[in-house]
């Protein structure tokens, strides 16, 4: 066939994509490593179990004990404190944490442990972008000054090299699969299951305000609207995503975060704690959420929900364990290990026609009825 | 049948001396009952300017909107559409706005151009056919699209809620789309979906067709010119892929209108459902968009490198395995609605996978220029835009890719800024590369090249500086679809909205070159673009004859798959 025109093999091409290859592949590796050398141990940790069963890194109990001092001295607002008596005061803001900065280019700075983790991998991957544009750019501009009309008048009748072609579909694949091993690890953790006595938070999407519930605490909602704007300038928060009653969660727990829709499909999200999760009518969803340090962290909805999409915010504020544990108090909480009686069950309703003297009940059913009898 | 045969052999003696004649229709059967392959070609081309027209003069609304903080036109539109001046109208309008100009450029603009304007202009001649396979079908195609246009449009008037129009999102995402949306303009909406959907459904079948059995003797699948193939990929991609999207959106009339609960969980339904049958649909929609033009860009690069196309087979099976591939990626668009771990892991891969086919076709066009003695004219100009800027718009998609990844820019302006690199550059480019490409061969005139090249460098600098900055506000986490941002974003918001304008002025040097090329342009002969141009169109008058190869090109065994022309019109070797 006239297309295996056999001509002479351009080596400089195919040198210069093996080259590129494989300084990108170095520089891949270093900018994923370099970036995070407590990720590189941590990836070396990850066993396969850690889906299946991970172990819970702490515990809200025994974090009752691990709080450092030092981290309630971290609190940005001093008065943001929890007095017994039960006044609360919002903690007010930090400037650039939690929230988007005017001609920021890059992902907001992480405050949970997935986002330090997904961060490393963000930076490995803006770096591949950028060597793999800078690298098609090049050429063009190479083959703009080499071979335009002037420069080569008489074009070459080369139509197949093979070992290019087969080069230039395995080194990508290669690329590939160096992204797609952090890639799925990323994912694994993300997916780790709430060990069993996590935090439980339900948010709600409503159109349009989230309502957040504490089901283990009392199941006591918060009603969480968006400030107005003058009203939160005022407060020195940023406009357009302070809320009147934020989401309290505590720090350094793991807290399992689930998302239901009331009406239409939202979606949680929360940028500075790489979290993003879909509201929706008739889905419990779950995710496992561990907020490194105290701090207010902003959110919007990012799913299409209606005429006020962007009026839904979302407004998180982490506070030490002790201080969470009294603003539940205060919201007329309530805690399982401090002697409340657990609230019992409702039993579970049989079927209706199994109830005795329910019309048109038959018999129970009985074990003999399998159909191998 | 031997009568029939007879009688068709008569009336074709019947009327060859007085062919001229037999083909000069009034201007009204002409150009509203069309079965010409270039009239029919004509009409896409003009219809899918004025879509355009339309779609990005709602973009030009949206980038005023964003310009800064703040609700500071909708309120104006919301009562020139019909609606009242409260705030949630307002608000509502913004909805529709994105909506339209999704539908309009998705449905109205870029296919129509692409499958409908070039792919019926150029299929045939390319194969060296005298027309379509099935040419009332291609005119019955071609009308339903322009009724669903006036279907969408007509929406935008009509009560959806909670104001005029529909707010949905072109994605039509169940619940906001049946409980969340009342009134008559969503199902106006999805009317137009499926008039749209059945026109390119039986363009596909006239393309496929066509393609199989109409091709000169001599012209194997393997010769055939790379826009063939792809036309030919992306009409299989349409058959398959567009009767899912109109169940789905069937069932969402019938769940809106008669009762049933396929997607609402209170009746046993999933909203999820919609949504894995809207992207079962909607990826291989992308692929639909970008096909034909990494067809039409093979075809410049190789014309004005002078040059065949490197890789010829690459090429063709490249363009295949992304349409298979495309069919089994389709969740990596839902990542956040709660897929489990598997799942994500596994649509992680297969998307990542399209990067490689993709790879071999950047190299493969650069290694077609490479070696070769390229000429600058504005196709190929537009046409190496598009290798960069898709190349730009293919790797955040390997970002996007990584299910990890996306649940931080999920929904954001980072997606945005992604999908305009392939589509708004990568598509458009190569639609303005082909247009100028083969307008000469339509018209019989040339443009002018200044203007072209002006044109060229407007919108190349326009587009950049509108979409570069997005991928800033989406690392920042603005979402999507917002009328109104929190101050923080308002820096790359203004510096986008000024792309626009940049944008929107060569845009009228597109005009003024259209103008310029009817009213003044210099009279082309068969082939204005020289020896780089082998494939059949070049060998007829511009414009074409209103019937060509009465008498079939024969494509003998020492043609190769890069030049069809008859021995006595190729340069000495």
């Amino acid at each position: 066939m006239s297309i295996l025109n056999s001509t002479a093999p351009r080596h400089g091409l195919t040198r210069i994509v093996a080259g590129f290859a494989v300084l990108l592949a170095l520089a891949f590796a270093a900018a994923f490593l370099a970036a995070g050398p407590a990720q590189a141990q941590s990836e070396t940790t990850l066993q396969p179990d850690d889906l299946v069963a991970p172990a819970p890194a702490v515990t809200p109990s025994a974090a009752l004990e691990q709080v450092p001092a030092d981290e309630a001295a971290d609190v940005a607002d001093p008065d943001a404190v929890v007095d017994p008596a039960g006044t609360y005061t919002p903690m007010a803001p930090t400037a650039g944490k939690g929230m988007p900065v005017n001609g920021g280019y890059d992902v907001q700075d992480q405050h949970s442990e997935i986002g330090k983790f997904a961060r490393n991998l963000h930076f490995g991957l803006f770096w591949v972008m950028v060597a793999i544009s800078v690298f098609v750019l090049a050429l063009l501009v190479w083959v703009v000054v080499r071979f335009n009309r002037r420069a080569n008048p008489t074009p070459s009748k080369t139509t197949h090299n093979t070992g290019l072609e087969v080069a230039w579909t395995l080194i990508p694949v290669l690329i590939l699969v160096g992204i797609a091993i952090p890639s799925i690890s990323l994912l694994a953790r993300q997916y780790e299951t709430p060990p069993e006595d996590a935090v439980t938070v339900k948010a709600t999407g409503y159109q349009w305000y989230w309502g957040y519930t504490y089901p283990d605490n009392g199941g006591f909602e918060i009603i969480s609207n968006m400030k107005d704007e003058a009203q939160a300038v005022a407060e020195g928060e940023p406009p357009q995503l302070a809320v009147d009653n934020r989401l309290v969660l505590p720090v350094g727990v793991p807290i399992r975060l689930q998302t239901t829709g009331a009406d239409v499909i939202h979606s949680f999200a929360v940028p500075s704690l790489w979290f993003k999760i879909d509201a929706i009518p008739g889905r419990l969803n779950e995710r496992l959420l561990t907020i490194d340090e105290p701090g207010v962290y902003y959110g919007q909805c990012s799913e299409l929900c209606g005429a006020r999409h962007a009026y839904m915010p979302i407004a998180i504020e982490a506070l030490p364990v002790d201080q969470w544990r009294a603003w539940v108090l205060a919201q007329g909480g309530t805690f399982g290990d401090a002697e409340e009686a657990e609230p019992e069950l409702a039993p579970l309703q049989g079927p209706e026609s199994a109830v005795p003297g329910a019309p048109g009940a038959g018999a129970p059913p009985t074990e003999d009825t399998s159909p191998t009898t | 049948m031997a009568t029939t045969a007879d009688h068709f052999q008569a009336h074709t003696e019947d009327h060859a001396h007085d062919h001229d004649a037999h083909h000069t229709p009034g201007f009204f059967a002409r150009w509203f009952m069309s079965t010409n392959h270039k009239d029919i070609g004509t009409l896409y081309l003009i219809f899918a300017i004025i879509a355009g027209i339309v779609g990005g003069a709602i973009s030009g609304i949206m980038r005023a909107e964003l310009h800064e903080p703040g609700i500071q036109y909708l309120t104006y539109w919301a009562q020139l559409m019909g609606g009242t001046s409260d705030f949630d109208t307002s608000l509502h309008m913004w909805n529709v706005f994105i909506t339209a100009h999704g539908l309009i450029m998705v449905f109205f603009m870029v296919m129509p151009a692409m499958i409908g304007g070039f792919g019926n202009w150029f299929v045939p001649l390319m194969i060296g056919a005298p027309d379509m396979a099935f040419p009332r079908m291609n005119n019955v195609s071609f009308w339903l699209t322009v009724v669903g246009f006036f279907s969408l449009i007509f929406s935008m008037f009509v009560p959806g809620g909670t104001g005029p129009g529909a707010g949905t999102g072109w994605t039509v995402y169940a619940p906001l789309s049946t409980t969340g949306s009342q009134g008559p303009a969503v199902d106006f909406a999805i009317f137009a979906l499926h008039l749209a959907g059945a026109g390119s459904i039986l363009g596909a079948t006239n393309f496929i067709t066509t393609i199989f059995n109409m091709r000169a003797p001599g012209m194997t699948l393997h010769k055939m010119p790379l826009f063939v193939w792809s036309v030919l990929v992306t009409a299989f991609l349409l058959l398959l892929a567009l009767p899912v999207l109109a169940a789905a959106i069937t069932m969402l009339l019938t769940d809106r209108n008669f009762g049933t609960t396929f997607f609402d969980p209170a009746g046993g339904g999933d909203p999820v459902l919609y949504q894995h049958l809207f992207w079962f649909f909607g990826h291989p929609e992308v692929y639909i968009m970008i096909l034909p033009g990494f067809g039409m860009v093979s075809q410049i690069v190789a014309t004005f490198s002078r040059k065949p196309v490197f890789g010829y087979l690459g090429m063709a099976y490249a363009m295949v395995a992304i349409g298979v591939v495309g069919f089994i990626v389709w969740a990596h668009h839902m990542y956040t609605v709660g897929l489990d771990v598997n799942t994500k892991m596994y649509f992680t891969a297969a998307t990542m996978v399209i990067a490689v086919p993709t790879g071999v076709k950047i190299f493969s066009w650069i290694a077609t220029m490479w070696g070769g003695s390229i000429e600058f004219k504005s196709p190929m100009v537009w046409a190496m835009g598009f290798i960069f800027l898709f190349t730009v718009g293919g790797v955040t998609g390997v970002y996007l890719a990584n299910g990890g990844i996306d649940d931080v820019v999920h929904d954001t302006y980072f997606v945005v800024a992604h999908f305009h690199y392939v589509l708004s550059m990568g598509a458009v480019f190569s639609l303005f590369a082909a247009f100028y490409y083969w307008f000469p061969k339509m018209s019989g005139r040339m443009h002018s090249e200044l203007l072209a090249h002006l044109h060229f460098w407007g919108f190349f600098i326009g587009v950049n500086v509108i979409f570069f900055p997005q991928h800033f506000l989406g690392l920042q986490g603005m979402p999507r679809r917002y009328p109104d941002y929190t101050p923080a974003y308002e820096y790359w918001n203004a510096i986008s909205s000024w792309g626009y304008v940049i944008m929107a002025a060569s845009m009228l040097l597109f005009f003024a070159n259209l103008v310029y090329a009817f009213v003044a342009g210099k009279k082309v002969g068969n082939n204005p673009w020289g020896p780089g141009a082998t494939t059949l169109e070049w060998t007829l008058s511009s414009p074409p004859p209103f019937h060509q190869f009465e008498t079939l090109p024969v494509i003998e065994e020492h043609h190769d798959y890069h030049d069809h022309r008859p021995a006595d019109q190729r340069e000495p070797a």
